[in-house]
């Protein structure tokens, strides 16, 4: 059978950027920041993608917010169309699902892909959220996923290196674990026909959000004992502190 | 009169010691309210019983059809007893489970939910705390007011414990409906030629690591060393090393003697693997990276320069 795919893919900044905190001490300071797709969201467009390529369909790929950048992307990888949602949900997931939900409505699907989290807030809630809201099943923290005729058969991640496998009728949400495949890279041809693709703008009203910050600040804690010079003067360093434990 | 209800998280028919740590919270927060914990299950007397020594109350919602964990059974049948109790505030651990259906309870029961909270305070509205950026920045948000909030608990904050006495109650709740999705077995770990939860000396690399090629890098420190590679989550991703090398809370609980962590930033899904070690020793060019938060040496430096130094010295050393 083949499958109409929607993927969620956030326009995120890099956790490995700089972050620092904003100067109204409720945010983050966006210089120094690097946006690009959420490492997730990677995962979950490869995999819709893979899934197209063996089973026939059509992937729609959908962003909140400013994430332009981000969909072409994920056009060029290979998505078949894209839907922008122009609409600034900051730290609420639910605001984010809410509008996401909205944007979907008459488009019709068999399955939602997202990644588990996004990497600058970690929330962890859009995917189960709009599962939620749409009434459909899903799993979470996704490893692998097999399509079975009108069923899917997924593992999910649990605790110690195990896992639990679950079969879920269609249309189903998944939120997808990092490392579940190994997406490709963005070629030209792929830049070139993106150009061509369809990115439609969807505005809507999320209505009024669950939270509000009141505070970003960096952690108090107590720092290692910094080893300091050359890297031979370190390194010299550093056999002491074995030596002394009795480690060499 | 506020009524706090924890959601005893249960993995492999045994009761999580997270679950004592959702009612140590909930007891610092209930005022002259309750603490109540709610155990689901096919044979959890035994669970209820230990939960008691920490609830006012504790709700048993026992039924063969929840042997296995379902996030839509969960679901329906904590929203069966919560649209007859009436909690303030609900409690769930931020694990596999508890992460996957706690948004749905919410989205159910129409309240607010924050995630993986480390904080909580009632004295002025609804804050909670948590980190964002994967432990670089904390942040405070507010919630919106409702007439209950649904939060998950970050693992290994909640410490402080509180006793109590309370009396089970068989809340004679069953699923009012099959769930779509349908658990089929729990796979198993893959079992590795090394196991390096078993080896005195560590070596573990991070994405800091930039490429398949440097892993010999610390094959060599790990030889030179007597120990063992083993790496963080983004190094087993890129299938740099297998699973089974894996250390954090999905992989590996490892507490050897040495733990030198080479690039690893140190996510928190990381620390709770690694950070009872006896000694450890992180090297990282980032010197906000959280990993030197529970080093008790750091080296804010290049892995390239300081490792092919240091095994030069070892070899010395060892002639």
């Amino acid at each position: 059978m083949t499958l109409k795919i929607i993927v969620l893919a956030k326009h995120a900044a890099d956790p490995e950027s700089e972050i620092r905190v904003s100067a109204d001490g409720k945010g983050v300071d966006e210089k120094g920041l690097v946006f690009d797709i959420n490492d997730w969201d990677r995962y979950a467009i490869e995999e819709a993608i893979r899934i197209k390529e063996q089973h026939g369909g059509e992937v729609i790929v959908v962003g909140v917010g400013y994430a332009d950048d981000t969909l072409r992307k994920c056009l060029a990888m290979g998505a078949d169309r894209a839907i922008k949602i122009p609409i600034d949900t900051g730290m609420d997931s639910y605001l984010t699902a809410k509008a996401v939900k909205e944007a979907i409505a008459d488009e019709g699907f068999d399955l939602i892909l997202t990644g588990l989290m996004s990497q600058d807030y970690n929330n962890a809630l859009v995917g189960a959220m709009l599962a939620g809201m749409l009434g459909i099943p899903f799993s979470t923290a996704v490893t692998s996923i097999s399509v079975e005729d009108d069923k899917i058969r997924v593992v999910r991640e649990l605790e110690g290196g195990y896992g639990e496998e679950n079969i879920l009728p269609l249309p189903a949400l998944l939120t997808v674990q990092s490392g579940i495949n190994e997406p490709r890279y963005v070629s030209i041809m792929g830049i070139k026909r993106a150009k061509t693709k369809e990115l439609k703008e969807i505005s809507v009203d999320a209505g009024e959000g669950m939270i509000q910050v009141d505070k970003v600040y960096v952690p108090p804690v107590e720092k290692a004992e910094l080893i300091e010079g050359s890297p031979d003067e370190i390194a010299e360093k550093l056999i002491g502190i074995l030596k002394d434990r009795g480690l060499i | 009169m506020m009524r706090v209800f924890a959601v005893a998280e249960i993995s492999s028919g045994e009761l999580d010691p997270v679950s004592i740590e959702l009612l140590n919270l909930a007891n610092a927060i209930k005022g002259d309210g309750s603490a109540e914990a709610v155990v689901i299950g096919s044979d959890i007397s035994a669970h209820a019983e230990e939960l008691s020594k920490h609830a006012d109350k504790v709700w048993k919602i026992e039924d063969s059809s929840l042997e296995h964990y379902n996030p839509e059974l969960y679901v329906d049948v904590l929203v069966q007893l919560f649209s007859k109790e009436k909690p303030d505030v609900v409690l769930v651990a931020n694990s596999s489970r508890g992460a996957e259906y706690a948004p749905l309870l919410a989205v159910k029961l129409n309240t607010p939910i924050v995630t993986d909270i480390v904080g909580l305070d009632l004295s002025n509205g609804v804050k909670a705390t948590r980190y964002i950026f994967q432990g670089k920045l904390l942040v405070d948000v507010f919630v919106k007011e409702a007439e209950s909030y649904v939060f998950t608990v970050r693992q290994g904050v909640f410490k402080d414990e509180c006793s109590a006495q309370g009396e089970v109650v068989d809340s004679g709740i069953k699923p009012s409906a099959k769930a779509k999705r349908e658990f089929v077995r729990i796979v198993e770990p893959e079992a590795g030629e090394v196991d390096i939860s078993q080896a005195d000396i560590v070596v573990s690399v991070g994405r800091g690591i930039d490429d398949v090629s440097n892993i010999e890098l610390a094959e060599e420190l790990a030889e030179a060393l007597g120990g063992v590679v083993a790496g963080s989550r983004p190094v087993i991703d890129s299938g740099w090393l297998p699973k089974d090398r894996q250390v954090g809370i999905s992989g590996k609980t490892v507490k050897p003697k040495l733990y030198l962590a080479l690039g690893i930033s140190g996510a928190f899904q990381h620390i709770m693997g690694m950070k009872d070690s006896e000694l450890i020793i992180a090297v990282n060019k980032d010197p906000e990276a959280p990993i030197f938060g529970v080093a008790q040496y750091g080296i804010v430096g290049d892995i390239f320069e300081v490792v092919p130094a240091l095994v030069e010295k070892l070899r010395e050393i060892k002639g």
